[in-house]
């Protein structure tokens, strides 16, 4: 990669990251790391991002009490649908400031001159989103509970938002680092992510509905298998193409 | 813009030929069909502009691929002119779909799974030209024009693999039905003929189109680095 001439024109990365004398893999730890702490520390301190994420995600909800009359006969039916509309619109809130983040005062530019590898820079950030994700859900999902007295505790509906979300996120992460570099930027992002993650957002609400219906396992199964696919194909392809995304 | 190859204005001709057979085909020489009756004929084109467009979106994803490669912007061209020459046709195909739907389904409309996969790929690809038309830098605009036509083919048949775990009422023509699919009939050996025939004369409309996009494509281009010279 380009770590050899730009540690050469900057003496100072070398002296502060000292890449040749690590082992490449706990330098890759180390940088991914780095940039997931960077990111909690800046919103630990900031909060602009959660707190946008979850007072937009609730309201969300509340506009689905009226819009759909979640009554208490078809609540179990609607509910994991309103749930994933939910996250879907306040990821897209989180994906945009976190990569905007970057884009303002020339943050990503100074992130891609470190002598780290590339990837690790898309997983660093797709893991910050993906915790900033699942706090907003771990307060949307018992939120939902209390106002609609509905027990969401339930494993496999667990399991079924962490798959969504690392599915969300991995596409999320590389379609926001390309939305930011438009002229439209941040209402690019859900035009852009929405159709193409249809098949998460699909699989995600029948497989939670049937959690919540108590559904046989073989009928859940196949959605899990997908949700499954979809993350370890668009993790893999993501990864290969942030490359191109990020180079100058 | 250098001239007009031979080739070029012989694939014309043989396109004008090959569409006018076709269409004399499809009306005078297929037999109609028992129970739909003329409505049945949209099919031969409907099926062969689903085709194009599946092909067009296929030739750009690769060609993204390609271009991610090695870098150069003949690809990039190439890719965006098969991706407008595929959203046009499926975008005919889903019309022409919606003309036999309403006498034979009784409805313009169904979230049949080829049909919600047609289009939420019309939106993928919509996605493709505006993300294209807010970038200005030509190189920048080719790295993630190939990104996004890999990313969205890819989700393809995902999506109507989950699509497909609901039920479908949409025929198969080759290949079995599932139960429950409305519509379909076995084709006689002269309706499988100009069914093929269609096939072949919009695989041969694709490849004239592309052609024809992807000259002025690099005409365009031309225009674009001459002007860049004249600011600088």
């Amino acid at each position: 990669m380009s770590e050899v001439h730009v540690a050469k024109d900057n003496p100072q990365v070398v002296a502060d990251q000292r890449p040749a004398t690590r082992g490449a893999r706990s330098g890759f730890l180390r940088a991914l790391s780095a940039i997931v702490w960077k990111d909690l520390a800046a919103e630990l301190r900031s909060r602009e991002m959660l707190s946008a994420m979850l007072v937009f995600a609730l309201l969300v909800i509340i506009i689905f009490n009226f819009a759909l009359e979640l009554d208490a006969k078809t609540r179990y039916s609607v509910t994991s649908g309103v749930l994933w509309v939910t996250f879907a619109f306040a990821g897209t809130l989180g994906l945009n400031r976190s990569m905007a983040m970057e884009k303002d005062r020339g943050c990503l530019d100074g992130l891609l001159l470190a002598p780290v590898d590339r990837s690790a820079i898309y997983f660093g950030k797709a893991i910050g989103n993906l915790i900033f994700m699942l706090i907003v859900e771990a307060i949307v999902l018992p939120v939902y509970s209390v106002l609609y007295n509905v027990n969401l505790f339930n494993p496999g509906l667990i399991l079924v938002v962490l798959l969504g979300s690392i599915g969300y996120v991995a596409v999320g992460t590389l379609l926001s680092s390309m939305a930011v570099q438009t002229r439209t930027r941040d209402i690019l992002l859900p035009i852009l992510l929405f159709p193409v993650i249809i098949p998460v957002f699909i699989a995600a609400v029948k497989a939670c509905g049937g959690f919540l219906q108590g559904a046989p396992m073989d009928e859940i199964m196949p959605w899990l298998n997908l949700l499954i696919v979809y993350d370890v194909v668009f993790t893999a392809v993501s990864f290969m193409v942030f490359d191109y995304i990020v180079e100058e | 813009m250098d001239k007009k190859p031979g080739l070029l204005t012989v694939l014309d001709a043989v396109t004008i030929i090959t569409l006018l057979v076709a269409t004399w085909m499809v009306f005078f020489f297929a037999p109609v069909e028992a129970v739909m009756g003329l409505v049945q004929k949209v099919f031969y084109f409907h099926v062969a502009s689903a085709w194009v467009g599946m092909l067009g979106f296929l030739v750009a994803a690769v060609a993204g691929g390609i271009y991610l490669a090695k870098g150069d912007r003949k690809w990039d061209i190439l890719g965006l002119a098969s991706v407008e020459i595929g959203l046009a046709f499926t975008f005919i195909a889903t019309v022409t779909g919606s003309i036999w739907a309403r006498p034979i389904w009784n409805t313009w409309w169904t979230w049949d799974p080829r049909l919600t996969t047609t289009t939420i790929m019309l939106l993928i690809y919509a996605a493709y030209l505006m993300l294209r038309s807010g970038l200005e830098d030509p190189d920048r605009r080719a790295r993630f024009g190939a990104v996004y036509a890999i990313i969205g083919f890819l989700s393809v048949p995902l999506t109507f693999f989950s699509a497909r775990l609901f039920r479908t009422i949409h025929p198969v023509v080759i290949g079995t039905n599932q139960p429950g699919a409305e519509g379909s009939f076995d084709m006689t050996g002269d309706m499988r003929l100009v069914f093929f025939f269609s096939l072949f004369t919009f695989t041969i409309i694709f490849v004239d189109l592309l052609w024809h996009r992807v000259r002025l494509g690099r005409l365009q281009d031309k225009v674009e680095q001459l002007k860049l010279r004249f600011n600088a």
